[in-house]
């Protein structure tokens, strides 16, 4: 009897534990986050303030009139074409990743061929190795090349960047459905072509959408290389751009904060609206036949 | 018409052979079973027929046409497969109208013959459903529905009721039947379990190791099974197989007893020739308590090991020139452990096969 006790009272000791571990870990994770949203509403001051201040005393939006230029002291800071060239980059990136993604990974699901194997341990091989490591040679290429400071420059790298997972997940999915599907369908009257788009996409479609949001993602919020390979507003982009409230002495932590939130806000948009898709795709939810 | 001929048809994964160059014309209407071992090549042999798999050598026709380089959706078949294949994305409606749909049908003569084969199928209820709101049984009749609704030339079955349980099995096997009786078609249906081969088949082709080892109706294959393998295989409990030579007219076993040459097989054999002496466990029965007490048969006396009473009948586990042997006895009478008893061999039922080719002395 005591012991049954025991052992319950000991399991709910265990989960208040690892309640409290997961609550660390969020703050961990979100305080930063938190610090920079509330920064982006206060004054510069306020931000330096010893001890710190947490909650502003005097909210504002005179960081992002500033950055927008529609305050009294002008920033020139063209947060508009950053913006257009982040997701000029982004997207194309993403859905060039995505076809290739869709193509290599029902290949590799699908198909046996020769190096198969060897192919694939390449692939994530690459995507183990830092971007930054690859700086230098790509920035002497891409310079040969004359596509420094241009925004197919940038979305090569990314596509590249991205298709080793692209391609990793989406083949996890293709390998889920059963291939009698296909099958049935093509015995159905449908063309491998049809069955494909008919039955296969609808029903990796989770994991397509996943796919593309971890690759908008990593495109969307890259410095690293984006700093290397972009000069101008031709091309640079929001996280590049960041950089724009540096001065020599000075730091806008203030427009800086307020520029992170707007790089922030269509991404947590994005996923807010795909969630349902990324839970399924992060957890692999079956499409069990 | 849609007669099926399968000429020296021969499939190869790489240097393996798996299908050894099978001949077997499938006549209009037929119902035919592909039964064997797993392993053994049925599934290859109807997905050539399917056109899910290639054709390394030989020739499919269907009807009069040679299909060997025809994709599955211009072979004018349809196809159950054993995980049933269902679309998950679509409801059972959707499921079944999937084909008619592709085939670019007008939706609302869809929804007509939707409807009629839901009907015959009594799926009625179940239209709105997904497939993963169905029971085994259920997704078994859609995946049979999706098959027949756009009434094609022939069926083919891939162990489709090997996902059900015993007594679903039993049901399922009687609803294909009457099925076949009313959508009169060609069907290939492949199992590994020869009660459904033999229940279901007009003829039933026993195959092994990508060779086909008889083709025959249900009971040419029970009665005259062509070598020890169909013997074994095709009836359950499995027929005794017992060493044997021929000697004088007689049958003599490994331990010198004496049984007389089935009187039918007795020009097939010479002497001196080693056999296998083939009988089934309904054939062999205390005397008194067997099938047929009369015709010819031999008399021997031999101990029960075991016996399982199975209501009606009996299964006794006994030796016989060394070797286990089951009998059957059939009336409510109790055989205990250790009883000797007289077992009556029906002779005229019984097999020779060659020792060793394996097959049956009258095989030519
Ligand atoms: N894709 C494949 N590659 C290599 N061997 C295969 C392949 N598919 C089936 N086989 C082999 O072919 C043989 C016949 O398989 P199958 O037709 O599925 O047997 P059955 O349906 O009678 O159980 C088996 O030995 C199997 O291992
Ligand atoms: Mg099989």
């Amino acid at each position: 009897m005591s012991a049954v006790v025991e052992s319950q009272t000991s399991k709910q000791v265990k989960r208040a534990g690892l309640t409290a571990l997961a609550f660390l870990l969020m703050v961990v994770m979100c305080v930063p986050g938190l610090w920079v949203v509330l920064s982006a509403f206060r004054p510069n001051g306020e931000i330096l303030a010893k001890p710190p201040v947490w909650v502003p005393e005097n909210p504002t939006f005179d960081n992002f009139r500033k950055i927008f230029g529609l305050g009294t002291d002008q920033v020139a800071i063209p947060v508009g074409s950053y913006f257009m060239n982040s997701l000029i980059i982004a997207l194309t990136s993403t859905l060039i990743a995505l076809a290739i993604g869709m193509a290599g990974g029902y290949a590799f699901a699908r198909y046996r061929f020769r190096g198969k194997g060897g192919i694939f341990l390449g692939l994530m091989l690459f995507r183990a190795v830092p971007g930054i490591a690859l700086s230098l040679p790509v920035f002497i290429i891409w310079s040969k090349l004359g596509i420094i400071d241009t925004k197919l420059g940038l979305i090569i790298v990314y596509v590249s960047l991205n298709v080793p997972f692209t391609i990793w997940l989406i083949d996890g999915f293709f390998r889920q459905i059963p291939l009698s599907l296909s099958e049935a369908a093509q015995v159905d009257g449908c063309t491998r072509w049809q069955a494909f788009w008919k039955i296969e996409f609808p029903l990796a479609r989770s994991g397509i959408a996943a796919a593309g949001v971890f690759a908008f993602l990593t495109s969307w919020n890259e410095f690293a290389l984006a700093s290397q390979l972009t000069r101008s507003t031709t091309s640079k982009t929001l996280p590049v751009g960041l950089l724009d409230f540096t001065a020599q002495f000075t730091i806008d932590w203030a427009g800086m904060c307020a520029m992170a939130v707007i790089i922030i806000v269509p991404a947590l948009i994005l996923t807010f609206l795909v969630q349902k898709h990324l839970i399924a795709g992060l957890t692999f939810g079956g499409v069990k036949g | 018409m849609a007669e099926i001929t399968l000429e020296k048809v021969v499939k190869k994964y790489g240097a393996v052979n798996v299908v050894h160059g099978i001949d077997l014309t499938i006549a209009h209407e037929e119902f035919v079973v592909l039964v064997g071992p797993s392993g053994c090549g049925k599934s290859t042999t109807l997905r050539m027929i399917a056109g899910l798999e290639d054709i390394s050598g030989g020739i499919v026709r269907i009807g009069e046409r040679v299909v060997n380089d025809l994709p599955p959706r211009k072979r004018n078949i349809s196809m159950v497969f054993q995980n049933y294949a269902l679309y998950p994305h679509m409801n059972v409606r959707e499921n079944l109208g999937f084909g008619l749909k592709i085939a670019g049908e007008a939706p609302d003569s869809i929804t007509k013959r939707v409807d009629e084969a839901a009907d015959i199928l009594g799926l009625t209820p179940l239209l709105d459903r997904t497939p993963a709101e169905l029971s085994g049984g259920q997704r078994q009749r859609v995946a049979m529905g999706r098959a027949i609704v756009r009434r094609p030339e022939v069926f083919l079955f891939d162990e489709p009721l090997s996902n059900l349980d015993a007594k679903l099995r039993g049901q399922m096997r009687a609803e294909i039947k009457k099925l076949h009786q009313k959508v009169r078609t060609t069907v290939v249906y492949v199992t590994h379990d020869q009660v459904e081969a033999m229940t279901l088949a007009d003829r039933i082709v026993v195959m092994k190791d990508g060779r086909i080892e008889q083709v025959g109706t249900p009971m040419e294959v029970f009665n005259h099974p062509r070598s020890t393998f169909v013997a074994t295989f095709i009836g359950s409990p499995p027929m005794n197989l017992l060493p044997a030579t021929i000697d004088g007219g007689a049958v003599r076993l490994a331990d010198g007893t004496v049984v007389p040459v089935p009187e039918r097989l007795r020009a097939f054999t010479r002497d001196g020739q080693k056999v296998t002496l083939g009988i089934r466990p309904d054939d062999i029965s205390p005397v008194g308590h067997g099938l047929s007490q009369d015709g010819p048969g031999a008399e021997v006396g031999m101990v029960a090991e075991l016996a399982e009473p199975l209501g009606m009948e009996s299964l006794i586990y006994t030796r016989l020139a060394g070797q286990e042997v089951l009998a059957k006895l059939y009336g409510p009478r109790i055989v205990q452990p250790g009883e000797a008893l007289i077992f009556r061999m029906a002779l005229d039922r019984a097999h020779l096969f060659d020792a060793e080719t394996g097959l049956s002395v009258r095989a030519d």
